[in-house]
């Protein structure tokens, strides 16, 4: 449902991706990792259109390259940013009305499921975002994006820096996401949730794909592990 | 003396809330662009030229309509049009293209009506008292005036806390990539947002026009204390906007009507001064005249003392 090809983005002069294929499919989560700077969060933001792309990218059938984000994600196509960002000034629930694209929208989720999900956001939901615990924040930005009832959801990094009981409830939600069909494009640096719960990896190197295959595959790849993941 | 603080306070509030009907709309765009525009005051005029045009052809009130959306469309045209290009090209750039603006503007303004004033009157209706209170007239025009700002600012403030629009233009003044991926179109938000900005200065300019004259050199004067209360309440802060607006008005208003100079002041104390002693003309000076002084001396304090403005978030 997600294909990109060939895909290459610049900032400025210095060229930061050098050709990246992959493809996700309906229903699937697919993990892409990759060390520090290699050009994970550049493949998702050039997909969303953030950074712009050169090369073809096609999503449900539309070829979306060129086209500006909130086109983008009007055809059904989530980003949950890194770095938590939420609006720090809104409440709880003020962020997740934002991640609604209109206010007559219904889609897989309300807002009762995020608090269901997350209990916490429930009790905080009346709390501006910005005193939220890094685990809080990280479920808000997600289930704001999915307020916006996107057909595939691409959501960088959201373990970085959590505590191993919020890494598990990240697991948790991003494999309740699948069950609801719709398709997860999860960006990690390390192994992990994401050979535990995704049906497909791939391994970026220096702004390129150097593996793609399933997580039995690249458990027992010992040389790709040590080469492009490991330190 | 209480009759002189009850004016002079419903008259600094009054200018205070002028005053917070071009900074809101001014400090909302620079939190945008993150640059000043130098445009603004001239938005301002424009709205006091519409609001006189409007009033010689129709009558005073239609132009409170008529002022804000011509102001604002023609705001969202330059937006559009003109600020969205000139960005991509740097701060430096818009910079330079609000100031050409502003230049056209006064130009443009100067070529229609000429540079003396034209006569754009308080309508006979409310140019009567609307209280008397030891002797002296409240004019109805001021209260009205007072009332309409306050209004706008209620209005201001529910649109942006309490609706979903104002939440969305709230999150893209900070975050505009995280809206734009949301689904909302920042470019058209942004667009929006100007045009409101510039709409509110329009509404200022037809209610200000008949009492502070609306003539070309209007933009400039006015200009240049709505940039010191933008400083002053802190770049990007409403509420500092608003402070700020209601302070450099009071303070302003107090100055002008004190009429006693330092010489005044030192005799009350016993102390003998007179124009003959060291630096006589400076002693003999009033308060008043320092008046048009008291908000860039804010202003340059607060630079070197709060750098971040009375409500500012940002340090540069
Ligand atoms: N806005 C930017 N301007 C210039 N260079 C950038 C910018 N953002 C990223 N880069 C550079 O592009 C390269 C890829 O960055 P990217 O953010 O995609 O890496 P990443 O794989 O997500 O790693 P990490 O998130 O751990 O930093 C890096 O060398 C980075 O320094
Ligand atoms: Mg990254």
């Amino acid at each position: 449902m997600l294909e990109a090809t060939n895909l290459h983005a610049f900032y400025g002069k210095s060229h930061v991706l050098h050709g990246v294929d992959l493809r996700v499919d309906e229903g699937e989560i697919v993990s892409l990792l990759g060390r520090n700077g290699v050009g994970r969060s550049t493949t998702v933001k050039a997909i969303m259109g953030v950074v712009p792309p050169q090369g073809t990218i096609t999503f449900n059938g539309q070829q979306i390259a060129g086209r500006t984000p909130h086109e983008i994600a009007h055809l059904g196509l989530g980003y949950v940013p890194e770095n938590r960002d939420i609006f720090p000034t809104l409440t709880v629930r003020q962020n997740l009305i934002l991640g609604m694209k209109s206010t007559r929208q219904t889609g897989r989720w309300s807002m009762e499921d995020m608090f269901d999900l997350f209990p916490n956001l429930r009790e905080r939901a009346d709390v501006p975002g910005g005193v939220l615990s890094g685990g809080e924040q990280q479920m808000l930005t997600m289930c704001r994006t999915l307020m916006g009832d996107p057909d595939l959801i691409m959501v960088d990094e959201p373990t970085e820096g959590l505590a191993p009981k919020v890494v598990e409830q990240v697991a948790h939600l991003l494999e309740e996401i699948a069950r609801r069909k719709v398709s997860v494009l999860l960006v990690e640096q390390k192994l992990t949730i994401a050979l535990s719960i995704s049906a497909r990896v791939y391994v970026m190197g220096h702004g390129k794909i150097v593996f793609e295959g399933t997580p039995e595959d690249l458990n027992t790849n010992e040389d790709v592990r040590k080469e492009w993941l490991e330190v | 003396m209480a009759e002189f603080i009850i004016f002079s306070l419903l008259n600094g509030v009054g200018y205070g809330m002028l005053l917070f009907m071009l900074s809101a709309g001014l400090t909302l765009i620079f939190s945008m662009m993150g640059v000043l525009n130098f445009a603004h005051a001239s938005f301002f005029m424009i709205g006091a030229y519409a609001g006189y045009m409007t009033s010689t052809y129709v009558g005073f009130l239609p132009g409170l309509l008529v002022g804000p959306l011509v102001v604002g469309v023609l705001g969202a045209v330059v937006e559009r049009y003109g600020l969205r290009r000139v960005h991509k090209l740097g701060h430096v750039a818009e910079l330079l293209f609000t100031f050409g603006l502003a230049f056209l503007i006064l130009q443009g303004v100067q070529m229609i009506w000429g540079v003396i004033p034209v006569p754009y009157q308080v309508p006979d209706y409310l140019n009567i008292p609307a209280f008397t209170l030891f002797e002296t007239d409240y004019p109805a025009y001021r209260l009205f005036m007072l009332l309409t700002s306050i209004a706008i600012f209620l209005l201001l403030f529910g649109v942006l806390t309490r609706t979903r629009v104002g939440l969305i233009i709230q999150a893209a003044l900070t975050h505009p990539e995280v809206v734009g991926a949301l689904g909302h179109n920042v470019p058209r938000i942004f667009m929006l947002t100007f045009g409101v900005g510039c709409a509110l200065a329009g509404l200022a300019g037809v209610m200000a026009g008949p009492v502070l004259g609306t003539e070309p050199s209007m933009a400039g004067s006015l200009g240049s204390i709505v940039f010191v209360v933008v400083v002053v309440g802190g770049m990007g802060s409403l509420g500092g906007a608003l402070i700020a607006s209601l302070l450099i008005g009071i303070v302003q208003t107090f100055a002008v009507g004190f009429d006693y100079s330092l010489a005044d002041l030192f005799s009350a104390f016993g102390l003998k001064s007179s124009t003959e002693t060291l630096m006589g003309e400076v002693w003999g000076l009033t308060i008043s005249s320092f008046a048009p002084m008291i908000p860039y001396l804010l202003m340059v304090l607060l630079l070197i003392f709060r750098p971040r403005g009375l409500m500012g978030t940002r340090e540069s």
